[in-house]
């Protein structure tokens, strides 16, 4: 059995939903899978809603078109669950992953009556703990990882050492502190 | 040795161009293609080319520079989309009939307006009788591969013309995924070292470039530039075998994907034949005949290949990516259709325009257009030649 994984971002402009997926795919790749990561592309402007997605699978993938029934949704910034319809096509038998400071239970009644599963996390806490900073994108990576299963905490965390120290070749100081956020998130999602 | 790796179309071509380490590239940014400057612009900063990268300021400079650079007798190159090609325009012309070997990486991207950044092939459509060599990709390891193969077409002395190496916007261009590269030394070999027969910069034989030509040649000329053309197209398939021995990928005029037996096709460029080909698996799994006929080489236009590929086909859909305002359909319509008729081919034929401004084509929209195809053939009749896809009337 082929093994194909689909997962649609949503998030605002600026908060790098986008960087998040281009990401997922890369530290995918390093596993060995087939990867697509690509945005969906408007008028471009700092916190109007943007989408971005992600293929993985273990044959090559061919279809270019956006996804509209993933089995993993990524809510960047919870204001969106009113904005925009995440739920949209999202497989009853996959998941959202919503960044809020809510429980889950507070945020059930916003999903529309969905019935998968639903995760929360404070990505806001974690970022702020871990670098001093918001970016969201960092700890809802490991997160959605981890509930999609893509790979186990170890082979992720040493995989996006290796792409930190390649990315921020010019400020590696800022490395251990998305390590630190990257683990942070990948325990506390649930 | 290959290497595995994953970018986005424009870091592919970025790459390629690195590799082939051009003489001269001058460039001005457009959204989609601004990275592949940028990513040069790097490349040029670090010393990992040798390349003279020129920012100027406008696309008609852009192409002006590459222009004066080939006929300099260097091997040059620039970058674009949509209105930055149309304001390449005029010079789109002076390069092809000068008979210069010139390379643009276009980044298909919707003319305005309404105005739009996504992908459409509206801009090198309207190129499409400008003289260039035009070559469309579905992915970005065809991107890549066709960087790579473009100056050795281009600059072939049978040839002579400039090419357009093409690929969509954002939808490969923006997208990361899987690629397998070269060796820079495998591709410096392929390229080689650009020995151009004549050019300005040659002391021993002073020659003029772009003189006025009075109507007493100025055919002969033009004829000239068609038998360039006419060569191209085995120079493509020539270059391609090269490639083969390379790289393992083979490529042709056009890739011809489960049309052995079938009964219908679709004929289209570009992104969403990979797409196509999601959907024509689909419909083989039910023991459907479908196929699918993806344009690779589209100027010069191989219309007795294609009619030969479509010869058994009963119904077939050729897809547009661009209007033409004809009344009757796009730009690839019009030349398949006249490649049938040429032919004598009796399939039913529609001719059908989608994808404008970036609207997305699903794997389900093309298994729809496999559905017309069979109701066409199930009523004996083509019906409306001219459709839009999923238009919402």
């Amino acid at each position: 059995m082929s093994k194909h994984t689909e997962i649609r971002w949503h998030g605002r402009g600026g908060q790098g939903a986008k960087t998040a997926a281009l990401l997922l795919a890369d530290v995918a790749f390093q596993t060995g899978m087939y990867v697509q990561g690509f945005p969906e592309y408007g008028p471009e402007r700092m916190g109007a809603p943007i989408t971005a997605y992600n293929r993985i699978s273990d044959t090559a993938i061919r279809a270019h078109s956006n996804i509209y029934d993933p089995q993993y949704v990524v809510v960047v910034d919870e204001s969106l669950l009113e904005a925009v319809d995440v739920t949209s096509g999202l497989k009853e038998d996959g998941a959202i992953l919503i960044n809020t400071e809510h429980t889950k239970e507070e945020i059930m009644p916003h999903l529309k009556g969905y019935k998968g599963k639903v995760y929360t996390i404070d990505a806001k806490k974690i970022s702020i703990a871990a670098l001093g900073k918001y970016f969201p994108n960092t700890p809802l990576l490991a997160a959605i990882v981890k509930v999609a299963g893509i790979m186990d905490k170890d082979t992720f965390l040493r995989e996006m050492k290796a792409s930190f120290h390649h990315k921020f070749a010019n400020k590696p100081e800022v490395i251990d502190g998305n390590i630190k956020a990257l683990r942070m998130a990948f325990e506390e999602v649930c | 040795m290959a290497k595995r790796d994953r970018l986005s179309g424009n870091e592919a071509v970025a790459i390629a161009l690195r590799q082939i380490n051009p003489d001269v590239f001058p460039a001005f940014p457009i959204t989609p293609s601004t990275e592949i400057p940028q990513y040069f612009a790097s490349f040029a900063a670090n010393g990992e080319v040798d390349t003279e990268f020129i920012p100027v300021e406008s696309e008609h400079s852009s192409m002006s520079a590459a222009i004066g650079a080939s006929a300099a007798g260097a091997r040059a190159l620039t970058v674009t989309s949509s209105c930055g090609l149309a304001y390449m325009w005029e010079e789109l012309y002076i390069a092809a009939s000068n008979r210069l070997p010139l390379a643009l990486a276009l980044v298909n991207r919707a003319l305005s307006g309404p105005i739009n950044i996504n992908c459409d092939h509206s801009d090198s459509m309207g190129a499409r009788d400008s003289g260039w060599i035009q070559m469309y990709a579905e992915n970005n390891q065809e991107a890549y591969d066709n960087m790579v193969q473009a100056f050795r077409i281009s600059e072939h002395k049978d040839v002579r013309l400039p090419i357009m190496i093409c690929q969509d916007g954002f939808i490969t261009s923006h997208a990361v995924e899987n690629i397998e590269l070269l060796e820079d030394e495998e591709v410096k070999g392929f390229v080689g070292e650009y020995e151009p027969e004549n050019y300005l910069l040659n002391p021993e034989c002073p020659m003029a470039v772009g003189p006025y030509s009075v109507t007493d040649y100025y055919m002969e000329a033009k004829r000239n530039q068609a038998e360039g053309m006419r060569n191209a197209e085995r120079v493509v398939l020539e270059t391609a075998e090269e490639f083969a021995k390379l790289s393992g990928r083979k490529y042709g005029l056009f890739e011809a994907y489960r049309m052995e037996d079938a009964d219908r096709a679709v004929v289209m460029i570009g992104s969403a034949a990979g797409t196509t080909k999601d959907a024509v698996d689909k419909l083989r799994e039910k023991g459907e005949k479908a196929g699918l006929l993806k344009i690779r080489l589209f100027r010069p236009f191989p219309a007795d290949a294609i009619a030969d590929a479509l010869k058994n086909v009963k119904a077939v859909a050729i897809m547009d990516r661009a209007e033409g305002y004809t009344n009757h359909g796009g730009p690839l319509g019009a030349d398949v259709m006249s490649a049938l008729f040429r032919a004598r081919s009796k399939a039913l034929a529609v001719n059908m325009i989608y994808g404008l401004g970036g609207r997305d084509v699903r794997v389900e929209d093309m298994e729809q257009v496999f559905v017309d195809l069979q109701a066409m053939i199930d009523a004996g009749d083509a019906g409306e030649t001219y459709r839009y896809m999923g238009i919402r009337e």
